[in-house]
């Protein structure tokens, strides 16, 4: 039963990432018809907000060792800390969640300059040249972040209150064994409120409804004098936005470096494929089903049955959905087919 | 019958002919060399050294600081710069002008840290632009793709950083050598160490799915139940997991109390952030705190773990805070030079580019077969890690080991480690024959 919680809230903190992705790079595609293989660098691009806002707020005082004489070695103090005492460090020790402030900015230019700067020149081109000029963007983006930032990962602490583990256990009366991080049940909180945020946009807004209206059928909405175009491009800027965020939230699990992008990139792409394309609630149902299915494939007790069904089960899963629903788990006939 | 006289000047001209004579196999034998190995510098006019490094990938900082110890060796060999380790190493042939009297080039190339790249990159650095040596790389993986082709082309590898016993050991070739030591050097130096957390404790591997990490999960269960531990499990972790949550939390309630990473890089820094994540570094079972070890440690990586390689325990081939008279010589020249000290990985692959130009400035040739003969058991010291030897046997290097621990108070920010003892290299050594494998011929 502990094995079984534990592998479960698992499988949720990887579905909620999954899902926080494909999301984003689903909408783009209902919407814009374009298959963004750069999507993954936006997620990474907002992990390293949070890296760069890290660094801003660690700026520090470097006090030499005087032992070491081949080379400048230095014990560094943040100014923040010199400055404002305690206050500095917790500010310091908040950085992560401070920088979801920071992201959304960046994150809506980045979004916006690479819409209009770039991938609004291709959207009547096939997707087979889409896929090559997203491709080859991400990896232009991640080459950049590895020149200013290296290729090691960097640490992104969670803020010590939220470090520790939450004894789960003893909530639900099972004993103490059952202990899982407070990081990463806020992760799954996280990406909850993001997906229903999204879905409230969508579902209860004018703007959103005239989205909805333009992914099914853009020349009458177009007719009715509305710039769809326009609408669509701050829809990419808020896929860039939340694909952003997702990454921050998740430097204090896997601490980012430049390639972590792409590391999630064809696993999103599944999620979509298997969710169906241009679905909404496709893509957040695949991406906890997978997350869910592949914690569970991990067990020493599958693995044992099905060696290495652990790197398999979500290409696996994907062919047989595919095989029997080639719409996917949620897409509708005609949607993008066209 | 009549007695034939020789006078002095004849018998001083026949002596003449027939040590010339004698001379003259051993005459042709030397212009054999010059003419018939792949790439001879004396045929060529140029020595080229082929560095094949991570440039690309998870491994290419290490990678960058491999590629900068070369270049610095390439200056002390050719007279250049304040000479390094040169300067400490004995015994020493090289006179400060190259090799053989030819100043020292190089080129290098990507191995991007797959087994396919990294021998294309070889096998152009061979072809094309003619090296007459190569060397470097990150991976166990890459170390035995790529010694193998040294073995088909007939050029020697002079491996970078590997640590499966496999590239010494079943995998080992006749024209691959290894200063790195190995996962059972790790495991024998690793071995008080564990002792010292208890007779009876139960350890729970995760073992990156590669050559190198069964290696280094084998040789430390060797130790562990060695000593009387039980192992609850041994699992295998895909390579660039990412996140390993699913793999930790099933060793929350195994009953196991010490948690082996038999990760490397990325994989580690991932793993072991993840376990701490989880709560495995405050857990406590029976009584007694929950361990976690890295056997294999990398200073440039664990900077991505950051406060969580406090307290943990590893191994190391080599570290900057050494104080011999070798290592200091090479942190000054690698220091003064690039502004912050060399890694593990610079200092092997350091000593790797000087030990090769050594040998072929001692045997007065560049010919392989010498150049391998000259190297197998070739003792020396000044190069950081005490008196070492090249075995022979497997060509593995054998020489002191440093079992460090995460630096709890750091003194600035490279004093993440702290050497807390050097095993001595009788304590390390092991028979060649354990592992198997076929050296190979020396003419190929």
């Amino acid at each position: 039963m502990d094995a079984f919680i534990l592998q479960l809230l698992n499988g949720l903190d990887k579905g909620g990432a999954y899902a926080l992705i494909a999301l984003g790079l689903t909408l783009v595609f209902g919407t814009l018809g374009v298959v963004n293989f750069a999507h993954g660098a936006l997620f990474m691009l907002g992990a390293f907000c949070a890296v760069t806002l890290q660094k801003i707020l660690t700026l520090s005082q470097k006090v030499k060792d005087e032992s070491i004489t081949f080379f400048d070695a230095y014990k560094e103090q943040p100014y923040l800390e010199i400055w404002f005492g305690e206050t500095g460090t917790t500010i310091i020790e908040w950085s992560v969640p401070l920088s979801l402030l920071l992201a959304v900015p960046v994150m809506l230019t980045i979004g916006l300059a690479m819409e209009r700067g770039l991938i609004q020149f291709f959207y009547k081109r096939t997707h087979a040249q889409q896929i090559l000029v997203t491709f080859g963007l991400a990896i232009v983006v991640q080459e950049i972040i590895k020149s200013f930032y290296g290729a090691n990962p960097i640490p992104m602490p969670a803020p010590p209150l939220l470090s520790g583990t939450a004894p789960i256990g003893e909530f639900l009366g099972i004993g103490d064994v059952v202990a899982y991080p407070w990081w990463r049940l806020i992760y799954l909180l996280f990406s909850f409120l993001i997906i229903g945020a999204v879905f409230l946009f969508l579902k209860y807004t004018t703007y959103g409804m005239v989205v909805r209206a333009g992914m099914q059928d853009r020349a009458t909405v177009e007719l009715l004098g509305i710039n769809v175009e326009r609408r669509f491009t701050i829809v990419f800027g808020i896929a860039a936005v939340v694909a952003g965020l997702a990454g921050v939230m998740y430097t204090p699990i896997v601490p980012p470096d430049y390639h972590m992008g792409m590391d999630f990139l064809v696993l999103s792409f599944v999620v979509v494929v298997v969710g169906g394309m241009g679905s909404l609630p496709g893509a957040v149902l695949a991406g906890f089903m997978l997350g869910i299915l592949q914690s569970f494939a991990s067990t020493n007790e599958v693995k044992n049955i099905f060696p290495g069904i652990d790197q398999i089960i979500i290409y696996l899963v994907a062919m047989i959905v595919l095989l029997t629903r080639p719409r996917g788990l949620l897409g509708k006939k005609g949607m993008m087919e066209s | 019958m009549k007695k034939q006289q020789y006078t002095r000047r004849e018998l001083l001209k026949g002596g003449g002919a027939m040590a010339g004579a004698l001379a003259m196999p051993s005459f042709f034998v030397r212009d054999a060399w010059a003419a018939e190995f792949r790439n001879n510098p004396t045929k060529s006019g140029k020595v080229v050294f082929g560095f094949n490094v991570p440039q690309t990938g998870a491994y290419a900082d290490e990678g960058a600081d491999e590629l900068r110890a070369y270049k610095l060796a390439i200056k002390h060999i050719n007279g250049e710069g304040d000479g390094g380790m040169i300067n400490t190493m004995k015994p020493l042939s090289l006179k400060g002008n190259g090799v053989n009297g030819q100043k020292v080039s190089f080129v290098t190339g990507d191995t991007q840290t797959k087994a396919d790249a990294a021998r294309a990159s070889a096998k152009r650095m061979i072809e094309k632009d003619g090296v007459i040596m190569f060397s470097g790389g990150s991976s166990s993986g890459v170390a035995i793709a790529v010694q193998s082709l040294a073995q088909e082309m007939g050029v020697v590898f002079m491996c970078g950083l590997t640590h499966s016993n496999d590239t010494t050991g079943k995998d080992k070739r006749r024209y691959g050598f290894r200063h790195f030591f190995n996962t059972h050097m790790s495991g024998a130096a690793l071995g008080p160490v564990l002792e010292q957390m208890g007779n009876d404790r139960r350890a729970y591997h995760l073992t990156a799915d590669y050559t190198w990490g069964w290696s280094q999960e084998g040789s430390i269960k060797d130790v562990s139940e060695g000593l009387g531990w039980d192992t609850v499990s041994a699992v295998r972790t895909p390579l660039g997991a990412g996140d390993f949550s699913q793999y930790i939390t099933p060793v929350l309630d195994s009953g196991a109390d010490v948690l082996i990473l038999n990760h490397y890089g990325k994989d580690m820094v991932n793993s072991l952030t993840q376990a701490v994540q989880f709560g495995l570094r405050d857990k406590q079972v029976n009584g007694r705190p929950f361990e976690i070890v890295v056997p294999l440690y990398s200073r440039l990586m664990a900077q991505g773990a950051g406060k969580n390689i406090k307290g943990i325990y590893g191994t190391t081939n080599w570290n900057w805070s050494l104080k011999d008279e070798g290592s200091q010589a090479f942190v000054k020249s690698f220091g003064q030079e690039y502004g912050f000290p060399p890694s593990q990985a610079a200092h092997t692959c350091y000593v790797q580019a000087v030990l090769y130009a050594n040998a072929c400035q001692e045997v007065g040739t560049f010919y392989p077969p010498e150049v391998i003969k000259q190297l197998e058991g070739f003792k020396f010291d000044g190069m950081g890690n005490g008196p070492t030897e090249y075995r022979a046997d497997d060509h593995q290097c054998f020489k002191d080991v440093l079992v460090v621990r995460g630096n709890e108070n750091p003194t600035s920010q490279f004093d993440l480690l702290e050497v807390v003892e050097v095993v001595p290299r009788k304590q390390v050594e092991y028979k060649a024959s354990i592992f198997g494998g076929e050296l190979g011929p020396y003419e190929v």
